[in-house]
């Protein structure tokens, strides 16, 4: 029993069971399910579908964890900052046969421009003391008209092969190449966070800022730098998001990307109101998220209706974490103990 | 002398984010006569369009203000306007149902969305932004959910009440081709007016109104004051809900249909609206008439932007952001600029 | 002639428990009609919860009370206020993006055919401020006044409400003298129309200014309640911080008097100041002393070591350390030059509720060397496992969340975060508020091992009898102004409390 309760309160014990409830479901429809195959030389299968296309979402996941740790507030113009590096990497190759510019000094002014957005953003949150939200909402304004902008408003293409790789497979490598920089962006992102004193630093100016103060962290220091790295992380994601259809659309890349990178932090067991935090759970959140949706097209549920779906999850989950809600059923125990007693009395 | 001294106070701090809101609106419309007068942009119908093609925002607006004085905010308005639009549709051609019925069931519906919405954040106390997130999902799953393909509505009554042109006889202007006209508004804009006259004084002259203020000034305050804050907040997210809907029928009475993607960011449109229009999302401030014109600002960028001709519509999300920067900076000086008047005032 | 006062309200046998304290226990009040009393105590004495309780903004478990003959119970600020009990808090609470006007009349407007009257409304409230003497206008946002006009407002606002129990927490902290004048003319005024009014200050004078009846609680408990004219004032002192005047002889030998003395100034406070909180200061503090800080809750204590270590940044003055002049911009300047602070509300200022005591113990000196350079987990948890030990913190393991300890072992924890950086000087405001007594004795005798070590400490404490053991000289503080120093040769509780209370009166 103590085991039990001890395993519940395991921080990421109830993100992992609501993934595992996902997919054991998913086993018991099909259970072709987990099978993993190799055609043509690349991997093949349900599972790697999911993990390849919750990506994007794992590497926001990432820089969203942070924002909400730090400030207690959400970055929503994630999903504009992917357009707008996307568009810029994309308009620098050019449409050409040959890139106009290598490949590699265009993904990064890509994700310079991503970092600059995120600084923006940090200054405002951190410095003006702007809520996260209103200072965020300017950039998800503004960030796909800037991207509509650079392209001139029509979908750009890039035509040589190579820039395949990034949003499909690396030659003679079987993973998918997303899956690949996910990992890559959470195990650094880990040995960063843990490696250096930026976790606890965080969570520090996250659950108290004044005492943070006093014992000398600078907050506004770190919070700014939390938003520049979730900007990083929205340039990241738009990148391979812009590679895997080899073109950019400034409308629909990244369109509401910004939501499910909420949902995910939220679903990874972290609280909103920022403080102590776990990136694993994110990540969890994210694959979660991801294979909801996988498991409802498989049932004919079509993309439009998603949503709805997804909505009555995060209800529920809010619901359950709501500490009012809590209150309420302990209050209700409370009686039902006492009538009881007085019962036992009587 | 008196006069001065009464407009220096009534300018001093939130009266001149409202002041500086109206006169940007006129600068605007000013410049655009200046611009394009030659291509009758100074004509009466060019500025009763701004409320033709704005009635559903300035709508919205209100409804958003009410929700940003309390310090909340409500993220699935546009969400909630494309899913009115779609039962609207749905009733009257796919269940052959009579308009008024399908109106009045249409505005029961955001009743019943801002009950639960406001229940959730008032009694539960869980964070408006993900409450309403989920209100976003749910109302956008729910409207493909009815049905994925686009319905145009053809019902005759709805029809006449989206087409029934109210003429303002008494102005006579001439267009291009020198014919004389009488300028017209539809049903839309009469309803959005009503509204903001509504709720102006809603806000200015009844209890709820200025509770609903007092609760987005200090909560606790209004608590210890013997204000029932979760009664009021509650209050507020229904009339949200029920104003949505309102929004989502006169939206509908312009586009005459509903399909999924239909009024999708919409509900940003309302929150940058209502903060050109002075109001605080920190909760406290805000007036209806602001967020009126923050949403004809929105307008009349648009019209210039076509009268322009070269310049493509994402411009106008570009300068509306520029706007919204440029009123959250200063809105975030003044608020420093008290606070140290205010430490200067306790020192004496 | 006042005894045959009709009595108002009494409250009885009030018990209350917060998780882990006791603060009202047999907790008692009685209020007649037309008179000014007096809730006197110390930090933690129960004051404010006794008024929490009674206006309903708390909940009390035992006890009952009695209104008009009636026993009542408030559940809610509501409900006290329509059983005609109005409260004056002490942090304003009011709406600040609301006029003056609506401050006043909020909940109960004039209304004109069902709309609010605003005109009878702006007009009656300028006639409430007059009546006050407030030269404010009523249609002006509150947010455009100063707290004290702000604190006027909300005793305009309890004044029109016309109630029989008028509730006045500490309103006084921010007012100038012409204002606080003003509010005892109100107060004589309603005296006389016959309703009870709670007077809690901090202010000694302002009671004897007002009050007819002086109700002592200490830790919860009743301790009396005398008739002003029948408590000189600093026996009233006595009465507050618990002590006897025949008891003081035993006290004073306890004392520590082997206490080494150096000529080596570590800390030198010229004219610091902070806009509103404390006048300007000068302060020595040698190597190896441990300065006392004395005055009541309010004086400026909490004040003048805050603009030392800058955790509230001065606005003017000069501050040297060892001799060296150093501008605070943030607190972890004053961290990199020796100093360190255990602040006064260990709530909002020490814990990180959440973390664990192992992070919460590292966090300084993690902050001191910087984002980079990381503690290694070993270090960490030695560090943490050494002040566990010597500080004898009970925690079930080094990796408890700190919410989930006591009071007392959260500030042993706190404490140790502080030892770990081995400072040279060492701000303990309150260390030992809200915990038992084992504890307090525990943490003097450190203070003054620590002193002995060479460390040099600013000891604050609402306890005189617990710095007398502990400190080698004494500040008084009065009204936000260091008003003088005790040396070690004049140190006793009398002296200490004449001085804190203002002369001999």
């Amino acid at each position: 029993m103590d085991k039990l309760k001890k395993m519940t309160s395991y921080r990421l014990f109830w993100p992992i069971v609501c993934l595992a409830l996902v997919l054991l479901f998913n086993l018991i429809k099909s259970p072709s399910f987990f099978e993993i195959s190799i055609k043509n030389g690349v991997l093949y299968g349900y599972l790697v579908d999911i993990f390849n296309r919750s990506s994007e979402l794992i590497i926001l996941a990432v820089g969203m964890t942070l924002c909400v740790a730090s400030s207690a507030g959400t970055d929503i113009s994630v999903g504009a900052i992917m357009a707008l590096s996307g568009a810029v990497s994309v308009y620098l190759l050019g449409s050409g046969e040959t890139y106009a510019i290598p490949w590699i000094a265009a993904i990064l002014i890509g994700l310079v421009v991503s970092v600059l957005c995120g600084m923006w953003n940090g200054f405002l949150v951190a410095n003006m003391k702007i809520q996260p939200m209103v200072a965020t909402l300017i950039l998800f304004t503004a960030g796909r008209g800037m991207a509509q902008l650079i392209t001139g408003g029509n979908n750009l293409y890039v035509k040589v092969d190579s820039f395949k790789y990034l949003g499909g497979f690396l030659p003679h490598i079987p993973v998918p190449t997303p899956i690949l920089v996910a990992i890559i962006v959470v195990i650094l992102a880990t040995l960063f966070l843990n490696k250096t004193a930026t976790k606890l630093y965080i969570e520090s100016v996250g659950i108290n800022p004044r005492a943070s103060r006093l014992f000398g962290l600078n907050s506004t220091k770190i919070i700014f730098i939390t938003y520049a790295a979730c900007g990083l992380c929205a340039g990241i994601a738009g990148m391979i998001a812009t590679s895997r259809i080899t073109s950019i659309d400034a409308n629909n890349v990244g369109n509401l990307m910004e939501l499910d990178a909420i949902l995910a932090v939220a679903l990874g067991g972290n609280s909103l109101a920022g403080g102590k935090f776990s990136v694993a759970g994110s990540v969890i959140g994210a694959i979660t998220i991801q294979a909801l949706s996988t498991t409802l097209y498989a049932m004919k549920v079509t993309g439009d209706q998603l949503p709805l779906y997804k909505a009555i999850v995060v209800i529920i989950i809010v619901t359950l974490q709501s500490p009012e809600f809590k209150k309420y059923l302990n209050r209700i125990k409370a009686k039902r103990a006492a009538k009881t007693a007085g019962e036992k009395v009587a | 002398m008196a006069m001065v001294e009464k407009i220096k106070n009534k300018l001093r701090g939130n009266g001149f984010l409202l002041a500086v809101t109206i006169v940007l609106f006129f600068v605007l419309y000013i410049a655009g006569a200046i611009l394009y007068g030659d291509r009758n942009f100074t004509s009466p119908q060019v500025f009763l369009n701004l409320f033709i093609s704005n009635a559903g925002l300035i709508i919205a607006a209100v409804g958003m203000t009410f929700v940003l004085i309390t310090g909340g905010i409500d993220i699935s308005i546009g969400s909630v306007i494309g899913v009115v639009c779609m039962m609207l549709a749905w009733m009257m051609e796919v269940k052959h149902m009579s308009a008024v019925v399908a109106i009045i069931l249409v505005l029961v519906f955001g009743v019943i969305f801002g009950l639960v919405q406001g229940f959730l954040v008032a009694y539960l106390k869980i964070q408006p932004f993900i409450v309403t997130l989920g209100g976003m999902f749910f109302a956008r799953g729910l409207t493909a959910l009815i049905s994925s393909d686009m319905i145009s509505i053809e019902n005759p009554t709805f029809l006449s009440l989206a087409n029934y042109r109210i003429y303002f006889g008494f102005i006579t202007y001439y267009n291009n081709r020198g014919v004389a006209m009488h300028p017209y508004i539809y049903l839309s804009v009469v309803i959005a007016l009503l509204v903001v006259a509504i709720s102006f004084v809603i806000l200015r002259y009844t209890k709820f109104g200025r509770a609903v203020f007092a609760v987005g000034g200090n909560e606790q305050s209004a608590l210890l004051m013997g204000l029932n804050p979760k009664v009021t907040k509650l209050k507020v997210y229904v009339l949200n809900g029920f104003l949505a809907s309102l929004a989502g029928f006169a939206f509908c009475l312009n586009s005459c249909g509903g399909f999924v993607e239909q009024a999708r960011g919409f509900e940003m449109d309302a929150i940058a609206a209502a903060v050109i229009g002075g109001t605080l999302l920190t909760g406290g401030v805000g007036t209806v008439v602001g967020s009126l014109f923050g949403s004809l600002i929105k307008g009349i960028i648009e019209t210039i932007i076509t009268f322009q001709g070269t310049l493509s519509s994402w411009w106008t999300r570009i300068v509306i952001a520029l706007l919204l920067c440029f009123f959250v900076i200063l809105q975030s000086v003044f608020k420093s600029i008290r606070e140290k008047r205010l430490a200067q005032g306790n020192e004496k | 002639m006042s005894d045959e006062k009709k009595t108002v309200l009494s409250m009885r046998h009030i018990n209350k428990t917060f998780p882990g304290v006791k603060a009202l226990s047999d907790a008692q009040l009685t209020l007649r009609e037309g008179e000014i009393h007096a809730l006197m105590g110390e930090n933690g004495a129960g004051k404010s919860t006794l008024i929490k309780v009674l206006t309903g903004v708390e909940e009390f478990e035992t006890g009952e009370i009695i209104m008009d003959g009636k026993s009542i119970i408030n559940t809610s600020p509501q409900e006290a206020g329509n059983n005609g009990i109005s409260t004056v808090y002490q942090e304003v609470n009011l709406c600040p993006n609301l006029t003056v006007a609506e401050n006043i009349f909020i909940g109960r407007e004039p209304m004109k055919m069902g709309r609010i009257d605003w005109k009878t409304m702006n007009t009656q409230a300028q006639k409430i401020l007059d009546n006050l003497e407030l030269e404010i206008d009523a249609t002006q946002e509150l947010e455009n006044y100063s707290v004290a006009i702000q604190q006027m407002v909300a005793i305009a606002r309890a004044v029109d409400i016309q109630s029989k129990v008028l509730i006045l927490d500490e309103p006084t902290s921010s007012l100038d003298e012409g204002e606080v004048e003003k509010l005892f003319k109100v107060m004589n005024m309603l005296k006389k129309r016959g309703t009870a009014i709670v007077f809690v200050t901090h202010f000694l004078e302002q009671v004897y200014a007002v009050c007819d009846r002086i109700t002592v609680l200490r830790n919860g408990h009743f301790v009396g309640e005398y008739k002003t004219e029948e408590l000189p004032r600093f026996k009233l002192v006595a009465t507050m911080m618990g002590k006897e005047f025949d008891d003081l002889a035993d006290i004073k030998g306890s004392g520590t008097s082997s206490k080494k003395q150096s000529d080596e100034v570590v800390i030198e406070a010229k004219g610091l100041y902070h806009k509103g909180t404390i006048k300007p200061f000068d302060i020595k503090i040698h190597k190896g002393e441990v300065v006392g800080l004395s005055g009541l809750l309010g004086s400026g204590r909490s004040e003048l070591v805050r603009a030392i270590y800058g955790a509230d940044k001065p606005d003017g003055g000069e501050l040297y350390v060892k001799g060296e002049k150093l501008d605070v911009k943030a607190p972890i300047d004053a961290m990199h030059k020796g100093m360190a602070y255990c602040p006064e509300d260990r709530k909002v200022e020490g814990i990180i509720a959440d973390l664990s005591v192992r992070e919460n113990m590292i966090l300084a000196l993690q902050a001191k060397r910087g984002m980079f350079k990381l503690m290694s987990r070993k270090e960490q948890e030695e560090l943490t496992d050494k002040y566990i030990k010597m500080l004898q913190v009970k925690t079930a393991s080094r990796e408890t969340p700190i919410k989930s300890l006591s009071g007392g072992n959260q500030q042993k924890v706190i404490l140790g975060r502080w030892l770990m950086t081995e400072p040279d000087f060492l701000i303990l405001d309150e260390p030992t508020r809200g915990i038992d007594v084992g504890t307090k004795t525990e943490i003097q005798k450190l203070v003054v091992k620590l002193a002995n070590e060479g460390m040099s400490v600013v000891f604050i404490s609402s306890e005189v009898e617990e710095m007398l053991r502990t400190v080698t000289h004494m500040g008084i503080l009065r009204d936000g102004e260091k008003v003088g120093e005790l040396e070690e040769s004049e140190l006793s509780q009398e002296n200490v409390m004449k001085a804190i209370a203002g002369g001999d009166k």
